[in-house]
């Protein structure tokens, strides 16, 4: 995800401020642009596609509401590889995968999916602090770290997801009128576009 | 009418002969269109895209975020076959089939130039953003005062009863201010701020005695407009709206046309040029080329207005060569594809807000907050380093956290509730017309159809750059003195075309020596010809175009009917 798709999902987000938020959303892409794809098809298994849904439940478990497993995160992540990233971010999302694995092996000795889910939750938390530090010295040109991908297409995936959308969000497809002014109190669950 | 002939209205005319014809269907071609049918002229409108029906033809838009493939993310196939296009925020999932692809319409960028465009009936009418600014003689004095392009051939009071008599048609929700720079209109009821920006249009006003913020004047309808709308507040207008919740030529003026049984509608349909009458001094009419087929064909016609855009509009005229015409149609002036100008924007500031946590909205509204020109309105506010103004459009909302520190549950938590209040404002400024701003056509390289592709040169200058410091200070300040926090700057200057607002390139002015068309946008040289798209401006002010396209174009076609029954024409 480059900076412009990074900044429409805040827009996105932001729900009723889209307009507002557009009007300094636009025109920050010239010279952000990225390379055509032009390798060869990039292709997942359904081993591929579980190993990645749990990654995304560990990023975004089940509480009182669905998790990212039950938004079927993992295989929104592999359409959105495939589709949505030059070939430099796919290959970045394709290491991580086999790195992530490896930082397993190499903590647990044993892969992600033969982890419990507390070991699963430690590992991500430390690869998770490794990626936040590792863009806080790079340049803005650099390419991000493969888990921040991944995290950020589970946010993505998770959020515009039915599950997340309406169940841990708040979602209204018409909502029929604009009030400016509504009540709110600390717990209500924040519009999800 | 030819069997390839798509007659929609299936009323034929004989032959290929109108009473007029209209070339292009966006949103000034579907208001000449409509007037031109509801005066009884028996009109062929000339679309160079495919067809796009109300309603029906706005496929997926009632779908969920994650009913779409890629929950309405572009794709990398977007990027390589549009890579101008889909830089632009309007540009999703589910509007992309309203944009070209550049690929295919290629053009050449001598400097820098961002050219926006959809092809097909409607055009950039649904797509466009719908803000509704009436200009004032503040904008029409403009050249004359500071001897930038040549004087407007009319003023307001010449264009004000045209806007009192497009905007209830066009149904444009807004608040009566009283302002001289930016005069009220005829307007449904305004849609509502939410709790931080009354905070701040109280707080600027307080703070400033030369300004004031209000709600956006928006052709999105607050009330029912005929059978349109209203609004439903989802804020996806770029996908064509269902519901008729804004104005679009699909949406309002075409069906007024077709509702007159005398509009023809052929898409498909790329103007050549216009046919040239050496010894009536008139144009017959014009020649097209089937997109599909590739086959030519004639239309004839009393009069004719252009409305293809502004750059299509100019691409016809310098294609539009003969004997009488060397230099393109009606260019014995030598200015039609000069004086090329867009608004200058993608500045501004934003900040955050503490405070309003018990308060929060209902609803997406499609529109944001408006800060009028307060600049050079007056000698109090004349400034000495740039001329002109500016204006500011923005919005607040309370935006959800979209990503945090770690994973899990202390994660999951940390994004579920709205966050603070924040707003941001950014600024539309005005670009004088420039001579060398320029568009050509370039017979060397030619698109698919063989038509001559268009050379691009034009650039933002020194007053647009002086401007811009003061567009993104003053926002600063504005918010700043609003009690905003964590204020940021911006300037990401786009290319011009960017903001979508290009015009000027066929002006309209008193003297045929130094302008394409006279204060009634007709063509100095070929009485029959109209031209109403934004290519007849003479100066671009600060202020969204498109009504005024609207207003001049009602205006224009009322005086072309009535020097027809005079057998002006």
């Amino acid at each position: 995800m480059n900076r412009r798709e990074a900044l429409s999902t805040v827009a996105l987000l932001l729900g009723g401020t889209i307009v507002g938020a557009n009007v300094f959303l636009e025109g920050c892409t010239p010279g952000d642009k990225k390379a055509a794809a032009t390798g060869g098809p990039l292709t997942f298994s359904n081993d591929d596609v579980a190993y990645l849904d749990e990654i995304a439940e560990t990023i975004i478990p089940t509480t009182d509401t669905p998790g990212a497993k039950a938004a079927k995160v993992g295989e929104f992540m592999t359409v959105m590889v495939k589709d949505c990233y030059d070939e430099k971010d796919q290959k970045i999302f394709v290491d991580g995968m086999k790195q992530l694995n490896d930082a397993s092996r190499k903590k647990f000795g044993k892969s992600f999916m033969d982890a419990d889910a507390k070991q699963r939750t430690e590992l991500l938390t430390e690869i998770d602090k490794e990626s936040k530090d590792a863009m806080a010295k790079a340049k803005p040109e650099d390419p991000k770290p493969y888990f921040r991908l991944m995290k950020e297409l589970t946010l993505l995936g998770y959020f515009t997801s039915e599950v997340g959308a309406t169940k841990a969000l708040r979602y209204v497809a018409v909502p029929g009128r604009y009030e400016g002014c509504i009540p709110y109190k600390k717990g209500d669950k924040a519009w999800a576009t | 009418m030819p069997q390839d002939s798509l007659n929609i209205n299936g009323n034929a005319a004989q032959q290929n002969t109108y009473d007029a014809i209209v070339v292009g269907s966006g949103i000034s071609g579907g208001w000449a269109a409509k007037e031109l049918c509801e005066k009884g002229l028996k009109t062929l409108v000339l679309e160079r895209g495919r067809n796009i029906e109300h309603i029906k033809d706005y496929t997926d838009t009632t779908k969920d975020p994650w009913e779409l493939k890629h929950h309405n993310s572009i794709t990398e196939e977007d990027r390589k076959n549009c890579p101008i296009q889909s830089r632009i925020y309007a540009y999703d999932e589910v509007s992309k089939h309203f944009f070209v692809n550049d690929l295919e319409n290629p053009y050449n960028q001598v400097k820098p130039f961002d050219w926006i465009r959809g092809y097909h009936v409607g055009g950039r009418s649904l797509l466009w953003g719908r803000q509704c600014y009436r200009w004032s003689d503040l904008d029409f004095e403009a050249n004359l005062k500071d001897g930038h392009g040549v004087d407007w051939p009319i003023r307001y009071k010449d264009i004000e009863p045209w806007y009192d008599y497009v905007e209830p048609f066009v149904g444009i929700s807004g608040s009566r201010e009283g302002l001289s720079q930016l005069p009220d209109g005829k307007f449904l009821p305004p849609m509502e701020m939410n709790c931080l920006e009354k905070h701040v249009a109280a707080r600027i006003k307080e703070n400033f005695n030369d300004r004031v913020m209000i709600i956006g004047r928006s052709a999105n309808h607050t009330q029912k407009v005929g059978d349109r709308g209203p609004c439903q507040y989802r804020n996806k207008c770029q996908q064509g709206c269902p519901f008729g919740g804004y104005f679009s030529s699909n949406s309002a003026t075409l069906p007024a046309a077709m509702k007159t049984n005398n509009l023809t509608l052929r898409p498909f349909s790329i103007v050549m040029g216009v046919i040239y009458d050496k010894e009536k001094k008139r144009a017959k009419g014009v020649r097209i080329m089937d997109s599909e087929t590739r086959k030519t064909e004639d239309y004839f016609a009393k009069i004719i207005f252009l409305n293809a855009s502004t750059l299509g509009t100019t691409s016809i005229l310098l294609n539009s060569v003969s004997d009488a015409f060397p230099e393109g149609l009606g260019n014995s002036s030598g200015q039609v594809g000069h004086n090329l100008m867009d608004h200058h924007y993608g500045v501004g500031a934003y900040g955050s807000f503490d405070g309003f946590e018990d308060q929060y909205f209902y609803g997406r509204r499609p529109n944001g907050v408006y800060i009028p020109r307060f600049r050079n309105v007056n000698d109090k506010t004349k400034r000495s380093d740039y001329l002109r103004g500016f204006g500011y459009q923005g919005g607040a909302g309370r935006g959800r956290p979209w990503i945090a520190d770690g994973v899990g549950v202390s994660l999951k938590e940390q994004l579920l509730e709205p966050g603070k209040w924040n707003m941001g404002v950014g600024s539309w400024g005005e670009h004088l017309p420039y001579f060398e701003n320029k568009v050509t056509i370039n017979k060397d390289k030619r698109d698919k159809w063989g038509m001559p592709t268009l050379d691009i040169d034009c650039e933002f200058k020194e007053n647009e750059k002086t401007m811009r410091k003061d567009m993104m200070n003053s926002a600063a300040e504005m918010l700043e003195k609003a009690g905003l926090k964590e204020v940021n700057t911006y300037d990401n200057m786009p290319a011009p075309g960017f903001c979508i607002h290009e015009m000027g390139t066929a002006r309209m002015g008193r003297d045929p020596k130094t302008s394409v068309l006279n204060g009634n946008n007709q063509m100095h040289d070929v009485k029959n010809v109209f031209i109403t798209d934004g290519s007849c401006m003479s100066s671009s002010a600060c202020q969204n175009p498109s009504v005024t396209y609207m207003a001049l174009t009602a205006r224009a076609a009322d005086f072309a009917m009535k020097e027809l029954k005079k057998g002006n024409l």
